[in-house]
């Protein structure tokens, strides 16, 4: 059968949607479908919040498109399908001695979402982000039109389509410049940070390539923002090779993420590494993608689902960041899962989430009062000058969002040229109303 | 060793999935079916996943001419030979009953096109004395039942070659590997209702993968699979014949 009838959701399972979902399985299917009924394209709808949703209309799930269509091993250009996931490019190409030059926190994002979100990695205040990695697409607009743009043809549309959420075609395959690895392996040193004043200047002295900051945020006084630093660079030192991962079976009840439980967590898991640090050789997908190994992770946080609050703010307003940690702390509504990362001002879209600063990025269970509180941090990063994540806010109105998205208008001329009709909105689209109305 | 897999039926997702990952760990491929577009694609991908070798052969269970120039390649291959048939079609049991000149075409992509090629080729691996045939049946050979006896009856049919062929290469030194699968979340079964335990095709794929290492004789997978067929085997005519499972 063509089209499946199916309810599904965000990473976050807050937004919800029903609707018809076609997988094609080879170019030629994906072709036909965006000529006769086009819809937006989903990766593994690995964004937290309603970007992959089309709730009552169709959409194509992109996840079966994972060929390599040709691969350079003297230049590390390679050109893939955009189904195929960050993880598997990184397993099949690291033996060779290249990786992707970006990689999110998951490996099980796909080409075409890590372009569309124009996606970070721990890399990203040196190398900048997944799209400046990006040599070409190739995309499918509605009626069928293949289009290729690159950063020197078709231009506004190239950049129109990094971090353009998916708004301005189908993207098929795309070329990517990788990056030149020693080995599979990563040699990572963790430190433990006392103070929140002391995570900035350790971050800002950092001269690793891959840095980031778990950040407890549940601590308050005088520990606000302890947590612990992990630097990282790339090795040719031996490791096992990474194992499988286990799924989380079952939602959790609420209380596995409550309060104390999470505030033990925490503790804990500073503790673990030890006052003077400690360093180890990981395989580059254990270090990068912890999370994976736990598959379905997402169901921890039971039936109500999680939102992720994403922030970016610049070195000025880091006054404004402590605020918000305090606020964080002092509500008791953190999960285990917050980080704190130095971002540097790489960026290929005009809807491109980083901007030269520091960015947060906190779970909290979805409950009303945190709803509340989201909704006062999102005001404090617009007041800082910052921005939001659209890869995971779920709660912002639009206007906020236009507000810290200075290129927004332009981008929209592009996504109403390459979609005249809309039919390529999506739930998050309308929501914002990013697109022209009709 | 050098191993070379002949893949029919290359296009299903089980089958990239297998075929990726004998790619994987450096054997050649031959990937045949009707779709040569697609599968010129798949060779390009398996090549650059690791396959020593990776071409693209048509390949119609309905049109036995296709079948000789592909056991002919073969023939040129070097090391061990191992075969994989993924072919299959399944309609709608009601579109069947309205239509049985449908049934004939069942027969032939899930019976009588596997085995007159295994038939063909079998010599080959006799002469080769080693190598394994795998052979995708289904779950659904083990019984008939009112939502898809015709399919079931064709994959039981295959089976039962299977079994048949498996005693005679056994003497020669190769093996036979009969896969049973329960649900799998392919093109196949995409959107139709009343699909529970669904595995993915990469799930399959490593199964069968370990099965002919291991050299098992029939597979299902997955494995809890095994007891839920025994238990419908167990019940008895008179019973299942009002049951509409
Ligand atoms: C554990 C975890 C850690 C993460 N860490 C990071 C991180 O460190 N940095 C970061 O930047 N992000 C991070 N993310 C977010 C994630 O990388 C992005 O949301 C990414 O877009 C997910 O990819 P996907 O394939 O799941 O895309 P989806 O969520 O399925 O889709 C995202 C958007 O891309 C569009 N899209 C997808 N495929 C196509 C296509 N082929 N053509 C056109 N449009 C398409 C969709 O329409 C949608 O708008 C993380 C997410 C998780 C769950
Ligand atoms: N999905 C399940 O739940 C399930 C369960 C048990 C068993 N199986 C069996 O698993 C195997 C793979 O199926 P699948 O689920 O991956 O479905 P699929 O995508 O429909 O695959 C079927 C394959 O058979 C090929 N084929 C059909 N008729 C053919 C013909 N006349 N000549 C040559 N090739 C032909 C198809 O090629 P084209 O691309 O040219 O159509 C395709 O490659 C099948 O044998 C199926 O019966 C599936």
């Amino acid at each position: 059968m063509l089209w499946k009838t199916t309810d599904y959701t965000g990473w976050g399972r807050v937004h919800r949607a029903a609707g018809d979902l076609a997988r094609p399985e080879r170019a030629a299917e994906l072709a036909r479908l965006i000529e006769d009924s086009p819809g937006p394209a989903f990766g593994m709808r690995r964004s937290y919040n309603d970007s992959a949703l089309n709730d009552t209309g169709r959409a194509i799930d992109m996840t079966r498109m994972t060929k390599i269509r040709a691969f350079d091993p003297e230049t590390g250009v390679v050109e893939v399908e955009a189904g195929l996931q960050i993880g598997d490019l990184l397993r099949l190409f690291a033996p060779r001695g290249w990786i992707p030059a970006a990689m999110p926190g998951t490996g099980f994002a796909t080409i075409g979402g890590a372009i569309a979100h124009d996606v970070h990695g721990k890399n990203h205040h040196v190398l900048g982000s997944f799209g400046q990695h990006v040599l070409s697409v190739t995309l499918l607009q509605p009626g069928g039109r293949q289009v290729v743009a690159s950063p020197s043809r078709n231009k506004a549309l190239f950049r129109a389509t990094i971090g353009g959420i998916g708004q301005t075609g189908v993207i098929v395959s795309a070329r990517l410049q990788l990056l030149r690895t020693p080995g599979p392996a990563m040699r990572v040193q963790e430190s433990r940070i006392d103070s929140f004043d002391e995570f900035i200047a350790r971050l800002d002295a950092s001269s690793q390539t891959y840095t980031v900051g778990w950040i407890d945020g549940t601590a308050r006084g005088a520990g606000l923002g302890r947590g612990i630093l992990e630097e990282a660079e790339l090795t040719d030192a031996a490791v096992q090779p990474a194992r499988g991962g286990l799924p989380v079976p079952v939602d959790l009840p609420s209380f596995a993420l409550s309060p104390p439980t999470v505030k033990l967590f925490n503790a804990a898991y500073w503790r673990k590494v030890p006052g003077r640090g400690r360093n180890s050789v990981k395989p580059i997908a254990r270090h990068l993608f912890p999370l994976d190994k736990l598959h379905n992770w997402n169901r921890l946080y039971g039936k109500r689902g999680f939102h992720q609050f994403q922030c970016v703010v610049p070195p000025a307003s880091v006054g404004v960041l402590r605020e918000i940690l305090e606020k964080i702390a002092a509500s008791g509504l953190a999960s285990p899962l917050s980080v704190l990362k130095r971002m540097g001002d790489g960026r290929a879209g005009m809807l491109s989430f980083p901007m030269a600063g520091y960015t947060l990025a906190i779970d909290f269970p979805a409950r009303q009062q945190a709803e509340t509180l989201i909704a006062e941090l999102e005001a404090m990063t617009l007041e800082a000058g910052g921005r939001l994540y659209l890869g995971k806010d779920a709660l912002a109105p639009g206007e906020m969002i236009k507000a810290m998205y200075p290129e927004w208008e332009a981008w929209r001329a592009e996504a109403d040229k390459a979609d005249p009709e809309g039919q390529l909105i999506t739930d998050m689209v309308r929501r914002l109303a990013l697109r022209s109305p009709r | 060793m050098t191993r070379s897999w002949i893949i029919l039926g290359a296009t299903s997702s089980m089958a990239r999935a297998f075929a990726r990952s004998v790619a994987e760990r450096g054997d050649r491929v031959i990937v045949a079916g009707r779709d040569m577009a697609d599968l010129k694609a798949m060779a390009t991908d398996l090549a650059l996943r690791g396959a020593a070798s990776a071409e693209a052969m048509r390949f119609d269970a309905r049109d036995p001419a296709t079948f000789g120039p592909i056991v002919q390649k073969a023939e040129l291959e070097p090391g061990e030979i191992n075969v994989a048939v993924f072919v299959g079609s399944m309609p709608a049991q009601a579109e069947i009953d309205a239509d049985p000149a449908l049934i004939s075409g069942v027969v032939a992509d899930n019976f009588t096109g596997p085995v007159r090629f295994l038939a063909e080729i079998a010599p080959l691996l006799e002469a080769r004395a080693g190598g394994t045939v795998v052979g995708v049946s289904s779950v659904a050979g083990d019984r008939g039942r009112i939502s898809n006896y015709t399919y079931g009856a064709a994959k039981a049919g295959f089976a039962t070659y299977l079994s048949g062929l498996r005693n005679r290469l056994t003497r020669a030194g190769a093996h036979v590997v009969t896969v049973k699968p329960g649900f799998v979340d392919t093109s196949m079964t995409w959107g139709i209702e009343g699909m529970f335990l669904v595995a993915s095709p990469e799930k399959v794929a490593a199964d069968i993968l370990k099965a002919v290492e291991k050299r098992r004789n029939v597979l299902y997978t997955p494995g809890f699979w095994w007891l839920i067929m025994t238990i419908i085997k167990l019940v008895p005519e008179r019973i299942f014949k009002k049951l509409s499972i």
